[in-house]
């Protein structure tokens, strides 16, 4: 086995030189991700915005279940994944499993509940300010909806990236429906997990550091869209 | 025609179809606590109705059941013989004590609330502006504006829908004279171009300036109701002269 130093070096080496492979697992990992990330928050901003703006029985039981969702193992929901789009399973015709079309639908039931549970609280702040404001406008529940969700446009961008923090860290799910299969389904986590197991600590280091830096440059990306807007009091 | 029905056609005659506003055994409790108690009121005049009362009189929650903001425990109001629905609240326009702007520039602001109805809605968000002074700040975010300049965007997003009432909930409380006076000046036009407004205020020199009649308030009942001369020259309840003269109203 390498020295640490060694893998470190070699780790940075296909950093800079752009490996192919490295590049190429990078990129299924961003496209399956922020698909994800984008298919959750058509469902889940919405979902979250009425919650928030709507009053009715059992609404604090609906409440206790998106929050109880945004803990669900990735295991468990790659194994119900799994198991619905298996030959046997009610969507077997499909044919999907072993593809990133599994590895996305996988994660976009792993990260809806988070954005909808996370989106419902930032919304809900904002909807308690505007309520009455809206009412004596005799604003209408879609308007309102839209125009919380708008206005609430930089917080929610926050919401965005904790759901794409946990889908693109996210490893149990994708490796179930995916299969990890090279040049098809194999992802930045899987890949790492792959080649620790190998030996393989160059490739699982540098995939590492990219995981890394890529969710540093996202978090600071939002951060300084975020502060931009409080200064112009958007946010 | 009969003296009775004279505010009613004043109203008419300036094209308020709203007037005159009935108010019959109103009342509001939390938790068994009566907090507005058996109101009977008619305003019938198009002129400037102030509400006034020591803190916690129910000022601001007489004028959201006004408004249908909330729903009375007993009592009704009728808008000229109305009940009170959506279609009457759409117009009236209340402006609270704190401006609640939207996260939008000030333009922005004017523009959504014109987006609930028919027109041209930019030219007219743009009159809406300049109407309060705001015309050089449109591009503005409307919360990083002083805090009168809020109130007045808050009044020009209001007037901007044309109301038939204009319900003010102590609109310049906070604010310094200019900002004030600025305001007193926009409400005064609102009111000559057949605007009704009732206003709430615990400021007897802005009520002095403004009132035409006088609500006085306490304990969530009416105390009186007079032309705002006979109020500050002789007020008939002995809480309105306690207030008046800043004695503490118990």
């Amino acid at each position: 086995m390498q020295d640490f130093a060694e893998s470190f070096r070699l780790a940075f080496t296909l950093v800079l030189t752009a490996d192919r492979d490295l590049l190429e697992i990078i990129g299924l990992s961003l496209r399956v991700s922020l698909t994800a990330v984008a298919l959750s928050c058509a469902v889940g901003l919405p979902l979250g915005a009425a919650v928030a703006i709507s009053r009715f029985r059992g609404r604090y039981a609906v409440l206790i279940l998106i929050n109880a969702l945004m803990g669900l193992p990735p295991v468990v929901v790659g194994l119900v994944v799994y198991l619905m789009l298996s030959n046997a399973g009610p969507l077997g015709w499909l044919q999907l499993l072993y593809t990133p079309t599994a590895m996305i639908a996988a994660q976009t039931v792993l990260i809806t509940p988070i954005v909808a549970a996370l989106s419902r609280e930032v919304i809900e702040q904002l909807h308690d300010e505007y309520d009455e404001q809206f009412r004596s406008l005799c604003v209408p529940s879609h308007v309102a909806v839209a125009a919380l969700l708008w206005d609430a446009r930089y917080s929610l961008l926050t919401v965005a990236l904790a759901g794409f923090g946990r889908a693109v860290a996210e490893v149990g799910a994708v490796i179930i429906v995916g299969g990890n299969i090279n040049h098809l389904t194999r992802v930045m986590t899987t890949a790492i997990a792959l080649e620790t197991s190998k030996g393989d600590l160059p490739l699982a280091l540098a995939l590492g550091i990219v995981l890394i830096t890529l969710a540093l440059a996202v978090n600071a990306g939002v951060m300084g869209l975020r502060l931009s807007a409080a200064r112009l009091a958007y946010a | 025609m009969p003296e009775a029905l004279a505010p009613a056609s004043s109203a008419a005659e300036l094209g308020n179809e709203l007037l005159p506003l009935e108010v019959r055994g109103l009342a509001y409790a939390v938790a068994g606590r009566r907090l507005i108690d058996d109101i009977d009121l008619r305003l019938g005049d198009p002129g400037i109705t102030v509400v006034m009362g020591p803190n916690g009189a129910g000022k601001s929650l007489l004028l959201r059941l006004l408004h249908g903001l909330i729903t009375p425990t007993a009592g009704v109001v009728r808008w000229n013989g109305e009940a009170l629905t959506e279609g009457l609240r759409k117009r009236q326009a209340l402006v609270f004590q704190r401006a609640v702007l939207l996260r939008r520039s000030a333009l922005a602001n004017i523009e959504f609330a014109l987006r609930l109805t028919p027109g041209d809605h930019r030219a007219r968000a743009r009159a809406a502006l300049s109407r309060v002074g705001l015309a050089d700040r449109a591009g503005s975010p409307a919360r990083r504006l002083s805090g009168g300049e809020q109130q007045r965007l808050a009044l020009a997003r209001a007037l901007a829908l044309q109301p038939k009432v204009l319900l003010l909930d102590e609109p310049t409380a906070s604010l310094d004279p200019a900002a004030v006076a600025a305001i007193e000046i926009i409400v005064r036009d609102a009111q000559r171009t057949g605007t009704k407004i009732i206003l709430v205020t615990h400021e007897q020199g802005q009520a002095k300036r403004l009132a035409d009649d006088v609500v006085f308030l306490n304990r969530g009942r009416v105390t009186e109701h007079t032309p705002a001369k006979e109020f500050f020259a002789a007020p008939r309840s002995s809480e309105a002269r306690n207030y008046l003269a800043g004695r503490l109203v118990l």
